[in-house]
C-alpha cells in the first residue's frame, strides 16, 4: 500500500447559472499515491476540469464547493487561509493548464516567468534564479537555453511554450503536478514529444502527476491509474491495465468501442454511444449513463455504488457488476447478453 | 425522401463541360501566399507561403483525406477549392471547369455544388437565426424552392435525415449541443444537393463518444447521395478510417499521397513516418513499446527535389 499523496472523497461542486444550479461535480472521489501518474478521463462537461479546480482552490463565483474532503498528505485543504495556499500552490502542488498561449505574461521574458517562482518559493536571488531557470529549460529539452532565457513568450511555439508551463511547474520539485490537457492544443508530433518528456522527468523525480484528459492513446501511454468521469460522476477507476483490458463500465467500453479498429479492417462500421450526456440542471436520480446504456435495466434507476471489479483496487458505478467481483464482459455473459 | 433532397438531373445542371470522368475535384500546382505585411509604398515585405504547390486529385464519390500539423496548409487548401481565397498561381478543375479564374455569377453554380462543413459548430452556426433560416438560406439563394411551405418541407426532411427531429426547425443554435449543431452544420451543406464536400475537422470540436456518431453519419450519407468529400482533420486515426486516399501535408507542400491502408502500412517519407509513430495508442501495452520518430525538416530538404513522385501505384513521395 502505498502512501496516499492526495485523497478527494465526495467532492461536489456546482455552478449557480440563471438558469438553475448546475451540478458540475457531483460525488467524486479518488485517491492518488506519491509516484502515482493518474489519468482522468472524460468528455467536456463531465466534471473533470472542475475537479482539478477544486482540488487548487480555484473555483471563483458562479461556481461553489458545496461538500467533500480534500486531503493533500493528510492535511485538509478545504477552507485553507490564502496565506497556506500561497505557500502551497506553485510549490509543492503545481499545476499545467490546456492553452499555453495564455497562461504566459506577454510582457515578461521566459527567464523572468520561471525565475519568479524560485525566488518566491525558494527564497533564491536574482542571478542564482536566473541560473536555475537556464537548467530548467534544458532540462525540458529546449536548446539553446542561455539565449532563449531572455526571450519572450510570442517568440516560443506552441509546444514550446508548454514546455515553458512544465519547467515552470516542476521548478520547485512539486510533490503533485495536475495537468489539464496539456497536450490537446498541440500537434500530434508535439504531443508525442511532451509525454516522452513527462515520462522521463516522472522516472528522475517521484512527483506524483494528474493527468486530465480526453484522449484514451493519452492514458494508455502514460497512466499508471485511471478515473473515468461521466456527468460529474466517477463512472470507474482502476489500474491502466483494468480499463483497457477488464473493463466495468459500459461507459468506458462505449468509449473504446468508439475509436477507430487498428490495422487492417478499419473499413469497420464505428461503434458510436448514441444520444448525448445528461444536462447537469437539475440532473434525474439514478446512474447517469442509463440513458445511453445498452444494457440499462429497472435497477438503474437508482444510483448504484461503487462496486468491486475484477482486478486490483478496480471499481465501476454500475449494477451489472453486483453480486461478485468480475468484468464487464463476464457479468454480461452470466446474464446471457451479448456486448452491444 | 432522397428525391427531395438530391436528384440527378439538378446535380449535373450546373456542370459547363458535362464530361463524365472519374476526376471529380483537379488540382494542379495550387499556390495560396499571403502577405504578412506591406511597407509605407505599399509593397509587401513578408510573405507567407501557406500552399506552395499542391496538386492532387479527387475521384467522384471518394474521400480525400488531408492530414498535416497546423500551419501546414491544409486548411487553406480546402478554402481554396471551395474559393473562399483567391490563389496566387495554380488552377483547381472542378468537373472539367477551372474555377480559379471564374467570376462571382459564373461562379454560383459552383458554390452550389461545392459545399463545406466548418470545424467549430459553435462559431460556424448564426445564432440570431433558427435552424429552419439557417438550412434554408443556402435554399433561398439558389432558389431550389419556389414556396416558403415546400421549402419547410425539405428543411424537416433534411433534419429528420440527419437524426434531428421536425420540431427543432423553430430553435436556435444555442439550444443544441455540439454534436447537434454539426448535424445541423451537415445539413445545412447538404440542403442544396452538393456533390463535393469540404470537411474541415469537423469532428475535432466534438466528443469522443459523439465523433463516431457524426462519422457514421457522414458514411451514410456519402453512400446515399453519392458525396465525393475533402476531409481535413489531424486526428490520424479517423482520418485513416474515413479516408480512401489520404495527403499529408507540411509547409505547405504535399509530401505524400497513398491508398489510406497503404499510407499507413507502408509510409515512405520520414515525415509521415513520424507523424504515424506519434498517434497516441488507445491500448496500454501497444503505447508503451512504441516511441515516436522525430522529424528533422532540415535533413530533407537537402535532399533536393520536393516533386511528387509515383513509387508504387498510387503511392506518390516527394523527394524520395
Amino acid at each position: 500500500m502505498t502512501e496516499q499523496l492526495l485523497t478527494v472523497d465526495n467532492l461536489r461542486v456546482s455552478f449557480h447559472t440563471r438558469a438553475g444550479e448546475n451540478q458540475a461535480v457531483r460525488s467524486v472521489s479518488f485517491r492518488v499515491g506519491a509516484g502515482d501518474t493518474l489519468g482522468i478521463v472524460g468528455e467536456s462537461g463531465s466534471g473533470k476540469s472542475v475537479t482539478a479546480k477544486a482540488i487548487m482552490d480555484l473555483i471563483a463565483a458562479p461556481g461553489e464547493v458545496l461538500g467533500g474532503e480534500i486531503r493533500f498528505r493528510g492535511e485538509s485543504l478545504r477552507g485553507l487561509p490564502q496565506k497556506k495556499w500561497r505557500q502551497l500552490r506553485g510549490n509543492r502542488i503545481a499545476m499545467v493548464f490546456q492553452d499555453p498561449m495564455t497562461s504566459l505574461n506577454p510582457v515578461k521574458t521566459i527567464g523572468y516567468q520561471i525565475a519568479e517562482v524560485l525566488r518566491r518559493h525558494k527564497g533564491l536571488g536574482k542571478e542564482a534564479a536566473l541560473k536555475e531557470s537556464v537548467n530548467m529549460l534544458r532540462k525540458v529539452g529546449i536548446n539553446e537555453p542561455e539565449r532563449r532565457v531572455h526571450q519572450y513568450p510570442h517568440e516560443f511555439s506552441g509546444g514550446m511554450r508548454q514546455r515553458v508551463m512544465i519547467a515552470m511547474a516542476l521548478s520547485c520539485d512539486p510533490e503533485l503536478l495536475i495537468a489539464d490537457e496539456p497536450t490537446t492544443a498541440l500537434d500530434v508530433t508535439i504531443q508525442a514529444q511532451l509525454l516522452d518528456l513527462l515520462t522521463q522527468l516522472k522516472q528522475q523525480s517521484d512527483t506524483a502527476i494528474v493527468l486530465i484528459t480526453h484522449d484514451l492513446g493519452v492514458v494508455a501511454k502514460v497512466c499508471t491509474r485511471v478515473v473515468v468521469m461521466y456527468a460529474g460522476m466517477v463512472m470507474e477507476e482502476g489500474t491502466v491495465e483494468d480499463i483497457f483490458y477488464r473493463t466495468g463500465h459500459p461507459y468506458t467500453q462505449g468509449l473504446l468501442r468508439s475509436l477507430p479498429q487498428r490495422g487492417g479492417a478499419n473499413r469497420e462500421r464505428l461503434v458510436p454511444i448514441e444520444g448525448s450526456p445528461p444536462d447537469l440542471i437539475d440532473p434525474e436520480p439514478g446512474c447517469p449513463f442509463r440513458e445511453r446504456c445498452p444494457y440499462a435495466f429497472e435497477k438503474c434507476g437508482e444510483l448504484p455504488p461503487m462496486l468491486e471489479t475484477e482486478g486490483d483496487g478496480h471499481r465501476s458505478l454500475c449494477w451489472l457488476l453486483e453480486g461478485g467481483k468480475r468484468t464487464l464482459a463476464q457479468a454480461l455473459e452470466e446474464r446471457g447478453e451479448a456486448a452491444r | 425522401m432522397s428525391d427531395i433532397l438530391m436528384n440527378d438531373a439538378i446535380s449535373s445542371k450546373g456542370a459547363a463541360s458535362g464530361a463524365k470522368n472519374d476526376v471529380l475535384v483537379d488540382v494542379r500546382n495550387l499556390k495560396k501566399h499571403f502577405t504578412k505585411g506591406t511597407d509605407i509604398w505599399g509593397r509587401s515585405k513578408d510573405v507567407l507561403k501557406a500552399v506552395d504547390g499542391v496538386s492532387f486529385q479527387i475521384r467522384r464519390g471518394e474521400t480525400f483525406g488531408l492530414v498535416g500539423e497546423s500551419g501546414s496548409g491544409k486548411s487553406t487548401v480546402g478554402r481554396c477549392l471551395i474559393r473562399l481565397y483567391d490563389y496566387t498561381a495554380g488552377e483547381v478543375l472542378f468537373d472539367g471547369t477551372d474555377i480559379s479564374k471564374l467570376g462571382d455569377k459564373q461562379l454560383k453554380p459552383y458554390r452550389r455544388r461545392i459545399q463545406t462543413i466548418f470545424q467549430d459548430p459553435y462559431s460556424s452556426l448564426n445564432p440570431g437565426m433558427n435552424v429552419l433560416d439557417l438550412i434554408g438560406e443556402p435554399m433561398n439563394i439558389h432558389g431550389l424552392h419556389k414556396s416558403g411551405e415546400e421549402r419547410k418541407e425539405s428543411v424537416g426532411a433534411l433534419l429528420e435525415r440527419v437524426g434531428l427531429k421536425r420540431e427543432h426547425m423553430y430553435r436556435y443554435a444555442h439550444e443544441f449541443s455540439g454534436g447537434q449543431r454539426q448535424r445541423i452544420s451537415i445539413a445545412r451543406a447538404l440542403s442544396v444537393r452538393p456533390d463535393f464536400v469540404v470537411c474541415d475537422e469537423p469532428i475535432s470540436a466534438l466528443d469522443v463518444s459523439v465523433q463516431a456518431q457524426v462519422i457514421n453519419m457522414l458514411e451514410d450519407l456519402q453512400a446515399e447521395f453519392g458525396l465525393t468529400y475533402l476531409f481535413i482533420a489531424h486526428d490520424l486515426s479517423m482520418v485513416r478510417h474515413i479516408s480512401d486516399r489520404i495527403g499529408v501535408m507540411y509547409g505547405g507542400r504535399l509530401v505524400e499521397v497513398a491508398d489510406s491502408d497503404e499510407l499507413y502500412e507502408n509510409p515512405l517519407h520520414p515525415y509521415t513516418k513520424a507523424l504515424l509513430s506519434s498517434i497516441p495508442i488507445p491500448d496500454p501495452r501497444a503505447a508503451r513499446t512504441s516511441s515516436p520518430l522525430i522529424y528533422d525538416p532540415r535533413g530533407a530538404a537537402a535532399g533536393g527535389d520536393q516533386e511528387l513522385k509515383e513509387v508504387s501505384p498510387g503511392h506518390y513521395v516527394a523527394g524520395y
